[in-house]
């Protein structure tokens, strides 16, 4: 094989995936297990004044029921140790509610069974008594109390540079918009799933069926269950589907840990549908008061934005980073003199919030490309051309944006020609033709049109990963790596990238992740960095690899290293199919520690490296949609969808056309689907996936992806920024342009999802 | 989402089977056919029957027959008996059509057009065709057969004239005359989700004028029901935009629809005044064809 | 107590002997009483189709289904799919397009699909897309696994 990297290769992962050999959480058993079922609160806000625990004790098959009085040591959830603002802290969750219940789904006592059936009868029989309170539904409620003392607003965050306020006196003319985007998550098809074991003879404590960021959740939970670093470890095994709401730890996590400590058993929790509908972090849902200063030229003066971001009952995990990454690349692919942003932080009664796919990006790409079809349509300009003319050049790259507030982090975007990637898109969809097509259409009465969404992504923050790789004596390659796998192909990147710089068939590499016994740091994946965090440090480790490999086969084959060549896990002389040669394998036995060959060599043809970074990459992209809607049925069907992409430099380029497609159908889905919906007393309506309503293959468009390597990211030697994001963030705003094109109503879309109902409530204002 | 405990009872004849489900009836004793209603709701314990009686394995009730001018569909008959026509002309066509708006694929293969009917859910496609096209519903217990027109056994959201001891052993359509046409039309979110709302129309056609027309709306109200109003401004009026046009807006005039947190009462009626039109227009096309 | 059923369920040709209650689903019983863990459980509603099996040559839902209403049937399941290290053209298929991301969902689609194709080897487009609009998946946004189902019909229908 000779070159591996920038191939759409097959994957590693298939095999054992479509024969059913899978090891997805639910599959991992232990001999002797229990099970845990969880009794959650059915009020939104409550007190809890008693909880009756015997009868379900007296079930046979029950082996212990806790409450919050059963495991006193053991605090709320932790936020992972970067983001613990001394403020947050009040608002974690509870690993098992303290006298107060804050959300339908809040974890209040945990029932261990033989059986998960037996488990589940004895969930209902643990009697709990509620005294209901008023329940905050909406995040423009007014404020209440978390609990006495504290307030349901958390934080208001500032993220500002410029003078926006001269900016906005001088305007020619001004855009304000009131919008709402819905609260929707990612939903993976596999649920959440915890095995908690401990292994007595070792003393350690072992939690599978872990994900995402298996190294930051050791730390988490060794804080929190008072272990040893070298006494607690997680293993991910096949993951189905993360979208950022996976792997993050949760109290079911912390229980199942301290239940197999306490009573010596394994105990396993699956999470089923249901919960995962009330209890998973939830996302997305904020309330912008936006507005934007533009000249008459329609070049933008200033833009600024207000909005009260719903946090749901308590802050997790990732305290307040979806908030922050909704203002810190606001401005998107634009050039904005002056900027000033608030985010009003609010708890409401609701499941908690925190990262789904680009999150916070996709609401302030709707937000953002909102107001820039308004300008467009106040100035009477084509949306289109007030995009081109307010983009960043690829002249004024590397382009900062800096904000006044010294914790907000300044973007400092490496490379980029954005103009470049708008001429592709208008080319590949055939703009010339297709408007006029679309307009013509609209003549005869269809209501078809036309929406696009330009956006700035940020990814690869380091500050350092790692990775080890060995070779053995029959020349196979293991690469450990901190990474994680959620389904998106990682084992096949890594191995391409490992196989290209190496010198070895790719299909020949083990690419071990999620394991915290077999390397003790690592980056997992989230936040779009792993391909550049993992994946440089990879190459790096692979360059070692085979730094040490040609130094001994030069020894070996007496010839300079800078003649020789490794292929296909063999070295030979440059330019020589025949003569001397020594395959990869031979070098590890010659490198063996008992190796009488070995000589000053130090033992085994393996490295370990890291790759660090103080700088981020960032990719950019522009959605583009076409969509017809049934004047009488409000349906709008997406006729359809161009994702065009720049990644800088795409490994494989198959895995991340799939990255992209796959987060554009779910980026629909929050679009024109999808929607966490609550009754007026904070009832949770979409606890079925009757009524969440996830895009099926009838619903969708075969997405069109047009992937450039333009601009590749000078920040890294491979050139890569990151894909897992790109696919879904601009969606909203696609499609809302798209909406307005079509019944000719600029403005018309101002909340997400646009229901058939709502699309028909905006069909009756136009008629108005 | 694992179901609560009960007693399982394989019946192997119907008599077997009402005699147990006389006897179990009152601990909550409940018929499993298809299950696809059925379990979702014991999974999520909404519905926890102490008692099923499997009537799956009682070879008669499979039975799908035309006789004497009758479509006979058993109790076990699945809806995907209905995949290809059962029958000859636009009876069997429109009922293929509307299995196809049945849940899903592997759903059909399992679900029965009697359960569907005994589950009563406003949204059944079979509940709608029941009641249009005056279906007839034998029912059976230890206390012996009676049968039940379709207008008369649905009465409400999951409920039935069926008493607690009694099994729905048949439901027989007449076949209408070789001339009559049919349409039908749904609005759902997505393939095989529940109808927001559903119209069955059929007519027949003479000296240019239509006749004996029926128009059946689901899915809108807490059961469905054929509208008196919209079948007048039908009767004896020529195929075409007026006649549709005022049958579609006796529809809206007529209906009281169900309001839900997602969808209104206006948007209900919205959708069954165009659905009405809709199957009417696909009715006319199947005429012209 | 409820009464306990000893039952032999058939997978993929091979006879299990279990023990269950009758309210265990066929999927609980396949996977944690016979070991077949291939066939996943997504909702256990019946809506996501991850648990999709063939029972006597058609898909089913096997979270919808007692084990206790099994017995005598052939159940076939992903694991029963490839004859040795040959796989079924369905699995080739997924593979060469890139038709599954976690795989979670992949088994049940391919059962589903396999379903399909055996009782509808002359499917068309339009219908075929209806029928895998029976199962989700959140991954790939269903494309390729449209494009891997329709390629597969195609080799299967040429015959060997």
């Amino acid at each position: 094989m000779d070159k591996v990297l920038g191939q759409s290769v097959p994957r590693l992962e298939d095999p054992p995936l479509i024969t059913g050999r899978g090891r997805f959480a639910a599959d991992i058993n232990f001999p002797h297990q229990l099970h845990m079922r969880v009794v959650r609160s059915p009020h939104a806000h409550a007190e809890i004044r008693s909880i009756d625990t015997q009868e379900a004790l007296a079930l046979p098959g029950i082996h212990g029921v806790w409450t919050a009085s059963d495991i006193p040591d053991i605090g709320p959830v932790d936020l992972r140790a970067d983001r613990a603002a001394e403020v947050l802290k009040p608002y974690r969750q509870p690993v098992l509610a303290k006298g107060r219940v804050r959300y339908v789904g809040d974890p209040v006592a945990a029932v261990f069974a033989e059986d998960p059936y037996l488990a589940e009868d004895g969930a209902e029989l643990v009697a709990v008594d509620y005294a209901e309170l008023p329940a905050i539904v909406s995040v423009d409620d007014p404020l209440g109390e978390f609990a006495p003392g504290v307030g349901t607003e958390v934080a208001i965050i500032p993220y500002s540079y410029g003078d926006t306020e001269a900016a906005f006196a001088a305007a020619h003319a001004v855009v304000e918009l009131d919008l709402l985007t819905g609260r929707h998550s990612g939903v993976p098809m596999e649920t959440r799933g915890a095995i908690g074991r401990y292994d007595a003879a070792k003393d350690i404590l072992e939690l599978h069926g872990a994900a995402k960021v298996l190294h930051r959740n050791k730390e988490t939970l060794i804080r929190m269950l008072g272990r040893k670093p070298s006494g607690l470890h997680l293993y991910e095994s096949h993951v189905g589907g993360g979208f950022g709401i996976r792997g993050e730890v949760y109290p079911e996590d912390v229980l199942v840990l301290a239940a197999a400590q306490r009573f010596g058993r394994p105990v396993k929790w699956i999470e089923d549908r249901h919960e995962h509908l009330m209890c998973a972090n939830q996302g997305r849902q904020q309330h912008h008061w936006a507005r934007m200063a533009v000249d008459a030229e329609g070049r933008i003066l200033a833009m600024e934005d207000t909005f009260h971001h719903d946090q749901g009952a308590y802050i997790r995990t990732h305290g307040v980073v979806v908030p922050n990454l909704t203002m810190c690349l606001f401005t998107g692919l634009y050039r904005v003199p002056a900027y000033r942003a608030r985010a009003h932080v609010r708890l409401t009664n609701k499941t908690p919030c925190a990262t789904y796919r680009a999150p916070g990006r996709y609401e302030a790409s709707f937000v953002r490309e909102r107001l820039m079809d308004a300008a467009a349509a106040k100035l009477g300009m084509d949306p289109i051309e007030i995009r081109r003319r307010n983009l960043i050049t690829k002249a004024e790259m590397p382009y900062t944006i800096a904000f006044d507030e010294p914790e907000a982090k300044d973007g400092e975007i490496d490379s980029g020609d954005y103009a470049l990637l708008l001429d592709k898109t208008l080319a590949h969809v055939g703009w010339d033709s297709l408007g006029p097509e679309l307009a013509r259409r609209r003549a005869q009465g269809e209501l078809v049109g036309a929406g696009i969404g330009m956006f700035l992504e940020e990814g690869g923050l380091g500050p350092s990963d790692g990775a080890r790789i060995a070779v053995d004596t029959e020349g196979d390659v293991e690469v450990i790596t901190g990474g994680a796998s959620l389904g998106q192909g990682f084992e096949t990147s890594m191995a391409q990238i490992c196989a290209e710089a190496l010198g070895v068939d790719y299909r020949r590499i083990r690419v071990i992740h999620g394991q915290t016994d077999r390397i003790p740091y690592g980056i997992g994946a989230h936040a779009a960095r792993t391909t550049v965090m993992t994946g440089n440090a990879v190459h790096a480790t692979a360059l070692a690899v085979r730094a040490k490999a040609l130094d001994v086969a030069s020894e070996i084959l007496q010839t300079p290293g800078d003649e020789l060549v490794i292929a296909d896990g063999t070295v030979t002389r440059r330019g020589r199919a025949t003569g001397p040669s020594i395959t990869l394998g031979e070098i590890a036995a010659f490198l063996a520690p008992a190796s009488k060959n070995r000589g000053a060599h130090a033992p085994g043809l393996n490295a370990e490296e890291f790759f660090n970074t103080t700088e981020t990459v960032f990719p950019y992209g522009i959605h583009f949609a076409v969509v017809r809607i049934d004047e009488e049925t409000g349906h709008v069907a997406v006729e359809r969808f161009v994702v065009a992409y720049d990644v800088g430099r795409a490994v494989n380029p198959m895995l991340v056309e799939g990255q992209l497609v796959g987060g554009c159908i779910q980026g629909l889905g929050g679009a024109l689907y999808e929607e966490f919906a609550y009754d007026p007393h904070g009832q949770p309506l979409a606890v079925t996936f009757a009524d969440y309503l996830m895009p099926t293959a009838a619903e969708v468009p075969d997405v069109e992806v047009l992937l450039t390597e333009d601009a590749p990211s000078p920040h890294n030697p491979l050139g890569i920024k990151s894909a897992g994001e790109g696919g879904i963030n601009g969606v909203g705003a696609a499609i809302a342009g798209a909406i307005d094109a079509a019944i000719s109503t600029p403005g018309a879309v101002t909340q997400l999802p646009v229901s058939p109902q709502r699309m028909r409530e905006l069909l009756r204002d136009r008629q108005a | 989402m694992k179901p609560a405990a009960f007693e399982y009872h394989a019946a192997r004849s119907v008599e077997e089977a009402v005699a147990t489900l006389a006897e179990v009836a009152p601990d909550q004793g409940r018929i499993l056919a298809g299950g696809q209603s059925l379990v979702p709701t014991m999974a999520f314990r909404l519905a926890t029957p102490e008692h099923l009686v499997d009537i799956n394995g009682i070879e008669e009730l499979g039975r799908l027959a035309v006789e004497d001018g009758v479509l006979s569909i058993g109790a076990c008959v699945r809806h995907a008996a209905f995949h290809r026509p059962v029958t000859d002309g636009g009876l069997g066509a429109i009922l293929t059509f509307m299995a196809g708006h049945i849940g899903h694929y592997p759903i059909r293969q399992r679900g029965t057009f009697c359960g569907s009917l005994a589950q009563a859910d406003p949204s059944s496609e079979w509940c709608l065709a029941a009641v249009t096209l005056d279906a007839t519903i034998t029912a059976q217990s230890t206390r012996g057969r009676r049968t039940i027109a379709g207008a008369d056994f649905i009465q409400g959201i999951m409920t039935t004239a069926l008493e607690d001891d009694e099994l729905l052993v048949e439901t027989r359509i007449a076949l209408p005359a070789a001339d009559t046409r049919f349409g039908f039309a749904e609005f759902s979110r997505r393939a095989g989700d529940f109808a927001l709302a559903m119209a069955l129309v059929s007519f027949r056609l003479s000296g240019g004028v239509m006749h004996d027309a029926r128009l059946g709306i689901g899915g809108a109200e807490d059961h469905p029901r054929r509208i008196p109003q919209a079948e007048a401004a039908l009767d004896g009026q020529p195929p075409g935009s007026q006649a549709f046009e005022a049958a579609a807006a006796a529809v809206a005039a007529a209906l009281d629809p169900m309001e839900d947190a997602g969808t209104s009462a206006q948007y209900r009626r919205e959708l069954a005044q165009c659905l009405a039109r809709r199957a009417l227009e696909s009715a006319a096309e199947s005429a012209a064809a | 107590m409820t009464r306990k059923h000893d039952i032999t369920l058939t997978i993929n040709g091979h006879d299990h002997a279990i023990t269950v209650d009758a309210r265990r689903t066929l999927a609980d019983a396949i996977r944690d009483q016979c070991g077949q863990t291939g066939t996943h459980i997504g909702c256990e509603h019946g809506v996501c189709g991850s648990c999709t099996l063939l029972l006597d040559g058609v898909p089913v839902r096997s979270c919808l289904i007692f084990a206790v209403q099994c017995v005598g049937v052939a159940i076939r399941t992903v694991e029963g799919l490839a004859q040795g290290d040959e796989l079924h053209p369905l699995q080739r298929s997924f593979i060469e397009h890139h038709a599954l991301q976690c795989g979670f969902c992949t088994p049940g689609f391919l059962m589903l699909a396999v379903g399909i194709l055996e009782n509808e080897p002359n499917i068309s487009d339009a219908d075929l897309r209806a029928a895998l609009s029976s199962n989700l998946c959140r991954c790939t946004g269903y494309a390729n696994i449209v494009k891997a189902v329709r390629a597969a019909a195609d080799e299967l229908r040429a015959g060997p």
